[in-house]
Parts: C-alpha cells; sequence; structure tokens
C-alpha cells in the first residue's frame, strides 16, 4: 500500500508546488526587501549621506582641481544651465554652495541618478516637492559628474583655495 | 495481498486520484472547450509585464502600421508611414515632408496591405519591416531599432502594388507585383494615353526585384521583368529547398478591364507565377534586357542629420520572359486563387483557392521534375517578348486539401506539421495535416477572416502557439460606434489539437496581413533618446546659449531649445506679417519618454513632438498683427501647463528688429 501513496502524495505535493512557485517568488522578495530596511527610510548611512546611485563609494576631494573646474563649468554650461544658477534659483535650486551642504558623492548620485533620488531620498523628495519639476537625468558620465563637482567647488565662496 | 487490502488500495488510490484531478483542474483547464477564466490567464499580462510577441499589423487604408501585443492583444504603438500623422508632425515638419513626395508631387496617404520582416538565413532577425502602398506601388522600410520610416521607394512602370513585398530568405530582394496591369510602350514609360478596350493588345504587368543593402537596409530598384497583363494577387519568396524562386498569384488570366467580379471568374483555373529569383538576378547582372527610362521617387532619411531627402530616380533594367528560359513557369491554380505560402521546408506552396473549393498544394520537388522533363502544356505569350509555358497541374500537385471551407484565402504554418487556413465566405479556421491534407480541425472565427497570421509562420521554424484571425467584418463583436469601427481580430491558442479562441481585441483601419516577432529580438536594441552630441541637424541648438532668431529677408529662422519647463527663446519680438518663420526646436533632454511638444496659434500644420535630443522644424505664416502664444503640448512636467511663450507679429512695414529671450525683458 505505501508504495502505492508515496508517489501520489509526491505527484500531488510537486502539483501543489506548481500552483504555488509564484506566491513563495514574491514572499521572498519581500524578505529581502525588509532585510535592506537597515536605517532610516530604508536607506543605510551611506545612502543618507552620500545618496542613491552609480557612486557606491565615498569620493574624496582635494585641494581645488583649477583645470577639472574649467572643464566642469563646460559641462555645466552645455547640459546643466537650462535649469541652475550660480547665485540665484531658477528652475532648480541655487547652486553656489551645494558643496557645504552636500558631499560630493551626493552631489554626483543626484546628477547621475536624478529620478531614482526624488524618489527614493528623503533630502532630493523634500526638494522635488518644492521645485515641483523633475530634475532631467543628462546622462553624464562619471567623470564629467566629478567635473562639475569640481566647478561646484570652484564657485563655492567656503571652499578653500 | 488480500482482497480487502487490495480494496482499500484502490479506495486510497482513488481518493488520491480524485484530489489530483481537482488540484489539476484547479491550475488549469485541460478541457476540450476552453473556458471563461482560462482564456483570460492565457492572454492576461499582469501589470508592468511585457507582452511575448509584438504583432506588427499593416493598417490598410490608415496607410500605417499598427503595433499590438500578443497575447494581450494592447495597442502599443502606430508607426506613421506612408500617411501623415498629425500626432507627432509626421509629413509635416521640414524633416519629414520629403518621405511623402512621390513622381506625382506629395501624398498625404497611402493604403498599406501586407507586412514582411527581414531574414536571416530563412528565419526574423529583428533589423527591419518592409511594408507596401497598394495605391501608390510604393514599398517602405521601417528601422525596427527607433519604429520610424528611414525610406520609401516608388516602384516604376506599375500600378496597384497588391503582390508586395515579400522577402527573400537573406533579406536580398524584396518584391514588388502589378495588380492593376497598364498600358506600357516599348520602351516602357509612365502614362499611356490608349483606349481601355485595348488591354489585350496594349496593357502589362510587371515584377520587381529591389535589392536591399545589407549593411544599411537601403533599397534600390535592380531590375523588373515584364509579365502578361493578369492581375497578381499575392506572393512569397521560397524557402529553405525553394529559396532561389518566388511564387505569385493571379486571377484574371481572362485579360478582362471591365465588371471583373464577373469577367474575371469565367476560366476554371489561373495561374501560380514561378521564377527562380537569382537567375533572374543573373541575367540582369549579364547586361540582359534594356535599359528603361522612367521617373520615381526614392526618399530616405539621412542617418546622419536626421532629414529625409527626396531623389529623382530614372533608369531601370527590364528583362523580358526571353531573357529567362528555364526560369520562369505558370502553374496552372482554380480558380481565381488568392494567397500563396511556402510551408517551413520549402516543399510545398499552399493556395487560397477562393472561388474553389479546394486548396490546393503543389510540390516544389514535383515542380523541379516537370520542369526538367519540360512536361508543359502549351505557353503563355500575351504583351510579352518571348513565351512563358504552363506546367500541368496534376504534374507539380501534391494534393487537394477538400472540406477547407468556402472562401479559401491564405495558408499558414505552425512547424509542427500542421497547415491552417482562413476561409472567408465560411468565416472559419481549418486546420490540416501537411503531410496529406486530411482536415484535422475547424473552429468559426467571427467574421468573414482574410490573412491569417502565426507567430513566425513564413520562416523555416514557426514560433506558433497562437494564430490570429484578420477579420473582414466586425459588426456586433464590440460595443457599436455608429456605421464605422476598427476592425476585429481573433486570437487562437493553437498548441494544442484543438484550436482555442482565446481573445477579440479590435485594431485600427484594416489591417490586411500581420507578422508576429519574440519581443526579446527586438525589446533589448531600442532607441529610447537620440544623443545630443550625435545630433548634425544643420539647425541644432544644443544648449541655451546658442539659441537664436535670425532673419534672412521674409525668412526668419528660430533656433529654440526644450527642457522641462521652458523654451528658450519664449519672447521673440520683430516678426512681420507676410515672414516665413521656420521654428526650429532642439529637445535638449537627455532621458528615456521626455518628449517635448510644440503648437503655436494660427500655424496652417500640425503640431509636433520632438523626443529628447532631436530637432524637429514646422513652418508658420503669421497673418496677422498681434501677440501669440506657442506652448508645449506634451505633459511634461508639473510645470508643463507653464511652458508657453509669446511671438509678437509686427505690421510688413514696420521696423522693428528682432529680439528674443527667456527670462528677461525684451525693450
Amino acid at each position: 500500500m505505501r508504495k502505492l501513496i508515496i508517489p501520489i502524495l509526491l505527484f500531488m505535493s510537486l502539483l501543489a508546488w506548481g500552483c504555488s512557485s509564484s506566491s513563495k517568488k514574491s514572499n521572498a522578495n519581500n524578505t529581502q526587501a525588509a532585510s535592506a530596511q537597515k536605517s532610516n527610510n530604508g536607506l543605510t548611512a551611506f545612502q543618507l549621506k552620500n545618496g542613491i546611485g552609480p557612486i557606491t563609494s565615498v569620493v574624496k576631494v582635494g585641494p581645488l582641481n583649477k583645470k577639472l573646474a574649467a572643464k566642469g563649468k563646460q559641462i555645466f554650461e552645455n547640459n546643466c544651465s537650462s535649469c541652475h544658477q550660480i547665485g540665484k534659483r531658477y528652475v532648480g535650486p541655487d547652486l553656489q554652495e551645494v558643496t557645504s551642504r552636500r558631499t560630493p558623492t551626493y552631489i554626483m548620485n543626484m546628477i547621475l541618478n536624478p529620478s531614482g533620488m526624488t524618489q527614493k531620498h528623503p533630502v532630493a523628495h523634500k526638494l522635488l516637492a518644492k521645485f515641483a519639476t523633475q530634475m532631467a537625468n543628462m546622462h553624464l558620465t562619471k567623470d564629467q559628474a566629478r567635473a562639475v563637482v569640481e566647478y561646484f567647488r570652484s564657485v563655492n565662496p567656503n571652499t578653500q583655495k | 495481498m488480500s482482497f480487502r487490502k487490495l480494496l482499500k488500495n484502490i479506495l486510497l488510490g482513488g481518493i488520491a486520484i480524485a484530489v489530483t484531478a481537482l488540484m489539476f483542474s484547479g491550475c488549469s483547464s485541460q478541457k476540450g472547450e476552453i473556458g471563461n477564466q482560462d482564456a483570460a490567464d492565457q492572454v492576461y499580462v499582469p501589470p508592468g509585464k511585457h507582452d511575448k510577441f509584438y504583432s506588427f499589423m499593416s493598417g490598410g487604408w490608415t496607410g500605417n502600421v499598427s503595433v499590438y501585443g500578443i497575447p494581450s492583444g494592447r495597442h502599443l504603438y502606430t508607426i506613421p508611414v506612408f500617411s501623415q500623422d498629425p500626432t507627432n508632425g509626421w509629413g509635416y515638419t521640414e524633416e519629414t515632408k520629403a518621405m511623402l513626395n512621390t513622381s506625382y508631387g506629395y501624398i498625404p496617404w497611402g493604403d498599406t496591405h501586407h507586412v514582411q520582416l527581414s531574414k536571416t538565413n530563412g528565419m526574423y532577425d529583428g533589423r527591419w519591416l518592409f511594408v507596401n502602398d497598394r495605391n501608390g506601388h510604393r514599398i517602405a522600410r521601417i528601422n525596427l531599432k527607433t519604429f520610424r520610416t528611414d525610406e520609401i521607394l516608388e516602384i516604376p512602370n506599375m500600378a496597384g502594388d497588391h503582390a508586395s513585398p515579400f522577402c527573400s530568405s537573406n533579406t536580398h530582394y524584396i518584391s514588388a507585383m502589378t495588380e492593376y496591369s497598364i498600358p506600357l510602350p516599348k520602351p516602357l514609360g509612365n502614362g499611356v494615353d490608349v483606349p481601355i478596350d485595348s488591354y489585350k493588345k496594349n496593357f502589362r504587368a510587371t515584377c520587381t526585384m529591389v535589392k536591399v543593402n545589407q549593411k544599411t537596409g537601403r533599397m534600390n530598384v535592380d531590375f523588373q521583368i515584364e509579365v502578361p497583363p493578369f492581375d497578381y494577387d499575392l506572393g512569397r519568396f521560397g524557402l529553405a529547398m525553394s529559396k532561389d524562386w518566388v511564387f505569385y498569384t493571379c486571377y484574371n488570366s481572362e485579360e478582362a478591364h471591365t465588371m471583373l467580379e464577373i469577367n474575371a471568374s469565367q476560366k476554371d483555373k489561373d495561374f501560380v507565377l514561378a521564377i527562380n529569383w537569382k537567375k533572374a538576378a543573373e541575367a540582369a547582372e549579364e547586361g540582359k534586357g534594356q535599359i528603361v527610362h522612367t521617373a520615381y521617387d526614392h526618399n530616405y532619411v539621412d542617418p546622419r542629420t536626421d532629414i529625409a531627402h527626396s531623389h529623382v530616380m530614372h533608369d531601370v533594367r527590364v528583362l523580358s520572359p526571353a531573357d529567362l528560359k528555364g526560369a520562369i513557369y505558370f502553374i496552372p491554380a482554380p480558380k481565381s486563387p488568392h494567397g500563396i505560402n511556402v510551408s517551413p521546408s520549402g516543399k510545398y506552396m499552399a493556395e487560397g483557392g477562393k472561388l474553389s473549393t479546394v486548396v490546393p498544394v503543389e510540390s516544389f520537388p514535383k515542380m523541379l521534375e516537370a520542369i526538367k522533363n519540360n512536361d508543359t502544356t502549351g505557353s503563355v505569350t500575351s504583351g510579352i517578348v518571348g513565351r512563358i509555358p504552363i506546367l500541368k497541374y496534376k504534374d507539380v500537385l501534391a494534393y487537394e486539401v477538400k472540406g477547407a471551407g468556402l472562401g479559401p484565402l491564405h495558408v499558414e504554418f505552425d512547424g509542427k506539421g500542421h497547415a491552417y487556413n482562413s476561409a472567408f465566405i465560411s468565416s472559419e479556421v481549418v486546420k490540416w495535416s501537411l503531410k496529406d491534407g486530411k482536415v484535422i480541425d475547424r473552429h468559426p472565427a467571427y467574421y468573414s477572416t482574410g490573412h491569417i497570421t502565426i507567430p513566425g509562420g513564413d520562416t523555416r521554424q514557426p514560433y506558433g502557439h497562437y494564430l490570429i484571425a484578420l477579420n473582414k467584418i466586425t459588426k456586433d463583436r464590440y460595443l457599436p460606434t455608429g456605421p464605422e469601427m476598427f476592425a476585429g481580430e481573433q486570437l487562437f491558442d493553437i498548441s494544442g489539437n484543438k484550436m482555442k479562441l482565446l481573445l477579440d481585441f479590435p485594431v485600427e483601419g484594416e489591417p490586411h496581413n500581420a507578422a508576429e516577432i519574440p519581443a526579446s529580438l527586438i525589446d533589448t536594441g531600442q532607441v529610447k533618446y537620440f544623443k545630443l552630441t550625435d545630433n548634425h541637424n544643420p539647425y541644432v541648438t544644443r544648449k541655451e546659449a546658442d539659441a537664436k532668431v535670425v532673419r534672412h529677408g521674409h525668412r526668419v529662422d528660430v533656433y529654440m531649445t526644450a527642457i522641462r519647463s521652458h523654451f528658450t527663446p519664449d519672447n521673440i519680438e520683430g516678426i512681420k506679417v507676410g515672414d516665413t518663420v521656420y521654428f526650429h526646436v532642439t529637445n535638449i533632454e537627455q532621458e528615456w519618454d521626455i518628449p517635448h511638444g510644440f503648437a503655436m496659434e494660427g500655424m496652417r500644420n500640425a503640431g509636433m513632438l520632438i523626443m529628447p535630443g532631436e530637432t524637429r522644424s514646422v513652418v508658420w505664416k503669421p497673418q496677422r498683427k498681434g501677440v501669440y502664444p506657442f506652448y508645449c503640448t506634451d505633459f511634461c512636467s508639473a510645470l508643463h501647463q507653464e511652458m508657453q511663450g509669446y511671438v509678437r507679429v509686427s505690421p510688413a512695414n514696420s521696423n522693428i528688429k528682432i529680439v528674443y529671450g527667456t527670462n528677461k525683458d525684451l525693450n
């Protein structure tokens, strides 16, 4: 008798597994998402300070690199000046002292992943609510974003020059 | 084992089986007739998920091509091709206007009939989609990376390009074929003033071979073949063993020129025309035939500037059947056949018998055998130089499918040894064995099915699983919309022995034909935006600092940028009544699905959509003095309403200078 019943039970459990495998999968995803919630708003301390995006380790800056800043100025004028000005609010915030408010890494992530930042980062999300226009992704490279950070440092009166 | 134990075993086993069966039916029905819930499950694509197949449907009199997702039947997009499209400015903007030029000048409309996907080694490769315009005898090539029409080629020396644009196994050639024969003098030319009833004496048809550049896709009329003045209806290139041949059906071998519904239905048999295109191409290459001077338009988008240009082409090489000995034959076919389709192995050619009660299926090996034996029954000579031998029907026939329904039009293949035909008059789809033509299954279709299509149905290895019936009559299938309505398509599951009707879905225009390709062959290669650094439109404005307004006499060019959520410049003065103003708007966004639109009051033109990174231009001729607003038509951001500007128009004789800007007072 056992010989007969065991295969049948096995078959039944296989079918049951076939029916419910998709819901198990979504449960697994939820668990994974829950375990990622380490701190505030589900963000890690790194993300809170340095933003969410392709830059996942802290970008360190040294003394002001004037050559890089000049390159950044060019990139800023071609890609950002439609919405940002130095010294006054325009479509987006005034960026003159942005390097005093945010880390270089945060700024780069904001440039490289603007919609991800406004959706997930509480500070960027607040800015979206204030300015109402989603910041455009101009698809700059990491190197270009780094140069723009140097330009921001060069226009900030608080930067050690 | 005792009797009692055996009984217990049977009892327990029976319960287990019953429970299993219950669970099984909970998962999916195995019944012959499909339940509503099961059908719904099969076509349901959850929110945010994608369909398995793209279906490209010719729009018929929309002149365009519509794209649907299968199995959901969701309408994904409409690709403007031969018809102006005010949705995005196709045929209205300076960059796209030239695409609709013909030898008659600008024509804003077309009649798309058949779509063909490009192939490599007899399989879809996801490069291009070709579609014909029956009325204007044109063929268009659509780029499947952008879903845009990149090229339109007018075919000379013909009318009624219905049997078109069929594609060879490796996309070396696309063919066009005359439906409405016209008088073609020797040498050929356009439009000949002769009495219509001199049809038999003066009228002729041509078959055109369009060569496709494998790197760029660029099409060119390579050569034409003069053929007798019958109405060529549909065609297909061979596959695998028959890949060097192309086959066309024809009706009106009676050569009637009036009341064709009676006069072209007199004979019991019309023909399939079989041409060895490879040998014909060799004959053309050797310089056979004559060069005919004609004029036709060839329009294509310059890939560097993204601007369409028209080129008037002239010389065409025309071969006659006398140049194609051993490479061109007629095969008798009953009676006014419509479609012809080649089986995946290339062995069978199956015709829709239309006015016949059978679907004749011809054998390619038997055709070669008959040719080898020179076993002919006379020849056709009317209207051509030379003769086209007629093979014997019985010699080439593999079998006739009996019980294929009334008015069989088209045949498709599932790659598992089955063929399916549509039956227009009896309004059904009939399934039969490709081996012997024995009917296996039939299912009613609502109503009057024309083409049917199976994913990959014209390739060496069809993807199968689904069949779509493209129905010609909709009537009561959906909520009524007055006397006019969309066409209704029906999706069948053909994975089992019996066809199962899954879904009705309404579609734009009248799709004569469709082609389905696995989404994975196209979706990953999509262009999402155009790189500003690659924009070489001569009127591009890459950054706001470069925006300007330039006057040259009465022409004013506005170099304008658009980004969420403002135009630069957004205030312009110095425009005068009588000026011709070109707005060249560059969308300087670099992000997927952030188009901007442009609309101007009093502009006798369509508005336009400008995709990220591209430049589009429209013309405005201000008629009255005043101040006129313009605005973005695509809801681009929360401040989209604020994306607006003004143009001041002064009298023609005023001295006002051009001034412009954004976020400043001009005076």
